[in-house]
């Protein structure tokens, strides 16, 4: 079924000094004491991150409540800032493709894609068997995820003894690894182009329009990196 | 309707709009193959999404994060990846350092 070495490799990538342990932690605290705020239970606030797992889209959610926002709205909005886990996911899992492999494993396991699991598969997959790797990535996914649940359970059993400032601090936790991690990944100039573009034009089209800023950011600064990046991405 | 129930519904409706992307991409995985220019596209078009969330957090942050000022901010995440780039690449010292340095410096704020 699964290979259990491979498997424990990827589970592995929770240690060491490119950890996302701590990061994903201060985010899902953070998150899990704001659901506390916007009126949500221990077993909803786990059941969020359980199976909506993508945190952006789980800030809208909430934020949406708080100002009375109706589902459709919330759908929309939701499936507006997550889009980016569409082209997150084409660009990984032809990576992780094999012959041998069962198609559920890929079906299942997409549900674990985001940034932080698909930076770290980004930056391990080349290490491991082709034939092996989508279970590197079920051991990246499991231990992301899990982590990611706990922590939300962790914050919201610790809202009250959170101030203000102790979450601001949570909160830049993130973008702060998103962005060692991204810099790390800028190892040719097509990417290079792609995340100095999306990161510039990322809040410039926001200022004109808050729900699409994040697609045609993606869209126009990933396109320039292609057409002007050369044959060179990986 | 009661809130809790609002609230369920909530958390059903954020899943469903995070996994269709997510399994429509499984599903395009499967027609795409690595070493094609598409590839290549979505793999810019991933970074460059992935880039302008990071930028939009960072300016103009969502939740608690947007009480603080934005300079303060900017000079934490520069300073931070200093500290990364510094560190032969360490992420676990910029990412503690950083809620420890913007915690502090936003309580001086007021």
């Amino acid at each position: 079924m699964v290979n259990q070495k491979v498997f424990f490799q990827g589970l592995k990538s929770l240690k060491g000094s490119k950890s996302p342990a701590i990061p994903l932690a201060a985010c899902f605290v953070a998150l899990g004491a704001l659901l506390k705020d916007a009126g949500f239970n221990l077993q909803q606030s786990a059941a969020s991150s359980l199976f909506t797992y993508a945190l952006p889209g789980q800030l809208v959610m909430a934020e949406s409540l708080l100002v009375g926002a109706s589902l459709v709205n919330i759908f929309i909005a939701v499936w507006l800032v997550n889009f980016r886990l569409y082209p997150m996911t084409v660009s990984l899992f032809p990576l992780l493709e094999h012959k041998a492999q069962p198609k559920w494993k890929y079906y299942l396991s997409c549900h674990f894609l985001a940034v932080t699991s698909w930076l770290i598969a980004k930056d391990g997959y080349k290490k491991i068997n082709k034939k092996h790797r989508i279970d590197f990535w079920i051991g990246i996914g499991i231990g992301t995820w899990t982590t990611a649940i706990l922590m939300t359970v962790l914050g919201y059993l610790a809202a009250d003894y959170l101030n203000k400032d102790m979450l601001i601090g949570l909160a830049i936790v993130n973008p702060v690894y998103f962005f060692c991690m991204m810099i790390g990944a800028m190892k040719n100039l097509s990417i290079s182009i792609a995340v100095v573009g999306g990161t510039i034009l990322g809040p410039l089209i926001y200022l004109v329009s808050t729900e699409w800023a994040l697609l045609f950011a993606g869209l126009i600064a990933g396109t320039i990196a292609f057409l002007f990046g050369g044959q060179n991405g990986k | 309707m009661e809130s809790s129930q609002i609230i369920i519904l909530a958390i059903i409706a954020t899943s469903l709009a995070t996994f269709i992307s997510r399994f429509m991409g499984a599903l395009t995985s499967e027609k795409v193959s690595v070493k094609s220019k598409i590839f290549q596209w979505f793999n810019c078009v991933a970074y460059s999404t992935l880039a302008a969330l990071l930028g939009r957090m960072i300016i103009f942050p969502a939740g608690v994060l947007a009480e603080s000022d934005l300079i303060i901010r900017l000079f934490v995440v520069f300073i931070c990846v200093v500290i990364f780039i510094l560190s032969k690449k360490n992420l676990v010292i910029p990412t503690i350092f950083s809620a420890i340095m913007l915690s502090i410096l936003s309580n001086f704020q007021y």
